[in-house]
């Protein structure tokens, strides 16, 4: 396939004569079928499953005779319930003695899964597998999220792996049902979005300070109905990890799917992984691939363009992942919201958060503090957080958890010594996992209990009941750690 | 999935905007591995308030719930919708909806309806003057009426959508017709894409 092909069957259509986005290209090659009036029946190349969003898609299977169409393109791993602690390497015992699994209707659900995993041929990595993780970290790792796949998973952060410029969403149960069944997904066209970054972040600004950015300007709805497409020098500088950071929150911006073009750097963190393509298969790959960019005559439906270089290190201060600020920045006063929702929004969250409008962000304590998700679990994430602790201790009245998002991510982070950095700083070295992003599994917030964390949603009790979520990046959280409030690096 | 053409009922307002799904439903009743049950963690955190418009007694027995901009945003569990359906509701009618949200709720006969921001606070001024005010969501007819508050308020939804929830009709079922076409895609698929087996 290449560009001038397609560009010639798009004209013969009569469609178009317009160049073609990374989104519409990937969109267009995966059509399987497409009727006036109807959503394009959509295939899907790589779908990822876990313990929650599975097991009434499988029921639903089995009530319909049905089998699971591509194992071969479907992978499962146990990441959302799983405790990060007592995993004692392969083999864990799921109960009896010994189990890290201690609560019941969790041990369930993941029986559920390693069930349905046997029942219909498809590969799970369980609890202290060498390649378990949370879904979104394994997927690159592994080399199986590649360019201008779709990938689909039932989670909303599916759209980390559009940092490879794979289309990659989030769904429900009944649609991971549809997949399993059919390999495909009837889809209505989504718009699409430039996000353009020109300039280069400053020093001590990165990848999760843009995003944050990049979502208090459009706003919590602003990509719904969108797919996003990160572009410019500030994009193109990014490493792969800092790119998986940025398309990771996409949802929270609205939008279901957040791409960045493939380029040299995608093409280098891809090469020699276990699933990516060798020999002239990885040639036949790479010609395929480099057609993918977005054509420079293509037209985006929206486009934002924000000025990298005018960034500082930016932390929530509400409850949702809009309402965000510089750390040097003070807490809103909701009358200063012009609209009234946002006002109403405003209010609701200061009381929960129980903050003042004019505190300076960096005078917020914190007791807890989280290093880990799929939005910053990656080595290069551990590296920064253990660069800052390192020689450091974390304050007295924090906790501090140093999750991986991957076994392979924490294997690797011993070989380079990183644990003992966090362990000597008195922050706790976890197994893999999600941990305490999202507050189902035993690592959670108290009621009242405060972090800072480097995950993605800052939502009323996100990380636990009661509890107070500021979203920050990793070199924030451990700066945070070390002082007991609110801090970058810089203030050290 | 039980068929949509039109529903008569009460209306519940909840006055908050960005209502994520981890408000509708929180990550600890996601452990449950059936379809069932999950009306009794519908808003659990929210509902320990007993100002909360849920507890409010006029209230009782709605089914149709009135709320502000971005309605389930965030998680794509769409065991939001089994809580809301779970717990009596039929349709959802706010401004805008997550992406996930929505489309998870015309898989699950949840009936999401946009409405613009104006005839979203008629409806909520009017339930909150009289709580038996009777609501019909006409699906056929795209339009949401109020008489006795003389609200008529049209809502755009996409032929096939409205189509599939009219007819309670199951997408897989829709989509094998297609098998063929299925078959022949990936008959054409480049050898060299990745599998996990």
């Amino acid at each position: 396939m290449n560009t001038a092909v397609s560009e010639c069957e798009t004209q013969a259509e009569g469609e178009s004569v317009m160049g073609r986005t990374l989104a519409e290209k990937i969109w267009d090659a995966h059509v399987v079928r497409s009727a006036e009036g109807e959503p394009d029946l959509l295939y899907i190349d790589l779908h990822l499953l876990h313990e929650v969003t599975s097991p009434q898609a499988f029921d639903g299977l089995r009530a319909a005779s049905r089998k699971v169409r591509r194992p071969d393109l479907s992978i499962a791993t146990e990441d959302h319930n799983v405790p990060t602690t007592g995993i004692t390497g392969p083999g864990v015992p799921l109960s009896g003695p010994g189990s890290p699994v201690t609560d019941p209707v969790s041990r369930i659900q993941v029986e559920a899964l390693r069930k349905n995993c046997a029942e219909f041929g498809v590969r799970l990595h369980p609890m202290g597998d060498a390649d378990q993780g949370i879904v979104h970290v394994i997927g690159p790792q592994l080399g199986l999220t590649q360019p201008g796949l779709t990938i689909v998973c039932g989670d909303s952060h599916t759209s980390t792996h559009g940092a490879l410029g794979a289309l990659a969403f989030g769904i429900g149960t009944s649609e991971v049902e549809h997949v399993l069944a059919t390999q495909t997904l009837p889809q209505a066209r989504p718009k699409t979005m430039a996000i353009t970054v020109n300039g280069a972040l400053p020093e001590g600004v990165t990848a999760k300070d843009l995003i944050l950015a990049i979502i208090a300007t459009i706003g919590t709805g602003g990509g719904q109905g969108y797919v996003l497409e990160y572009r410019g020098p500030a994009i193109r500088a990014l490493t792969m990890a800092g790119r998986l950071t940025v398309c990771n929150m996409s949802i929270e911006a609205g939008a279901r799917a957040g791409l960045v073009a493939p380029d040299d750097v995608t093409f280098g963190y891809l090469q020699g992984r276990p699933h990516a393509p060798s020999g002239a298969a990885w040639e036949a790959a790479l010609d395929y691939w480099r057609t993918l960019p977005t054509d420079p005559d293509a037209t985006f439906d929206h486009e934002v363009v924000l000025d990298a270089a005018t960034l500082t290190p930016y932390v929530t201060w509400g409850t949702n992942p809009g309402q965000a600020l510089p750390l040097a920045a003070f807490v809103p006063d909701p009358g200063s919201f012009a609209d009234p929702a946002a006002r109403a929004a405003a209010e609701r969250a200061l009381t929960y958060m129980d903050l003042v409008p004019g505190m300076a962000l960096r005078d917020i304590t914190v007791d807890t503090v989280f290093v880990g998700s799929c939005t910053n679990g990656r080595i290069e994430d551990l590296r920064a957080a253990a660069s800052v602790l390192q020689g450091r201790r974390v304050a007295p009245s924090v906790r501090m958890l140093v999750v991986p998002g991957s076994m392979a991510v924490r294997a690797q982070a011993e070989a380079e010594g990183l644990d003992a950095v966090f362990t000597a700083a008195g922050a706790q070295w976890r197994s893999a996992g999600c941990s305490m992003c999202l507050g189902m599994n035993p690592d959670k917030l108290s009621a009242g209990e405060r972090s800072a964390s480097t995950s993605n949603r800052n939502f009323e009790g996100r990380q636990g009941k009661g509890g107070r979520t500021h979203l920050v990046s990793p070199e924030v959280a451990a700066a945070t750690a070390v002082t007991g409030h609110l801090a970058a690096p810089a203030d050290l | 999935m039980e068929p949509f053409v039109t529903h008569a009922g009460r209306a519940v307002p909840l006055r908050r905007s960005n209502v994520d799904t981890d408000q509708i439903i929180p990550a600890e009743y996601l452990k449950q591995v059936s379809r069932t049950g999950f009306g009794k963690g519908l808003f659990a955190a929210w509902r320990e308030d007993p100002s909360f418009v849920l507890n409010q007694s006029q209230y009782d027995g709605a089914t149709i719930l009135v709320a502000g901009t971005d309605f389930g945003t965030g998680s794509s569990r769409e065991h939001a919708v089994w809580a809301l359906t779970d717990y009596g509701f039929r349709a959802v009618i706010a401004p805008r909806f997550g992406d996930i949200f929505r489309s998870n709720a015309t898989k699950a006969g949840l009936l999401p309806v946009v409405l613009p921001e104006a005839a979203v606070t008629a409806l909520q001024d009017a339930v909150e003057a009289d709580p038996a005010t009777e609501v019909v969501v006409d699906l056929d007819h795209r339009v949401v009426l109020a008489e006795a508050a003389g609200i008529k308020a049209p809502f755009e939804i996409d032929d096939y959508t409205r189509w599939r929830l009219m007819e309670g009709l199951d997408d897989i079922g829709l989509t094998l017709r297609h098998a063929d076409d299925i078959t022949a895609f990936e008959h054409n698929r480049p050898a060299w894409l990745p599998v996990t087996a």
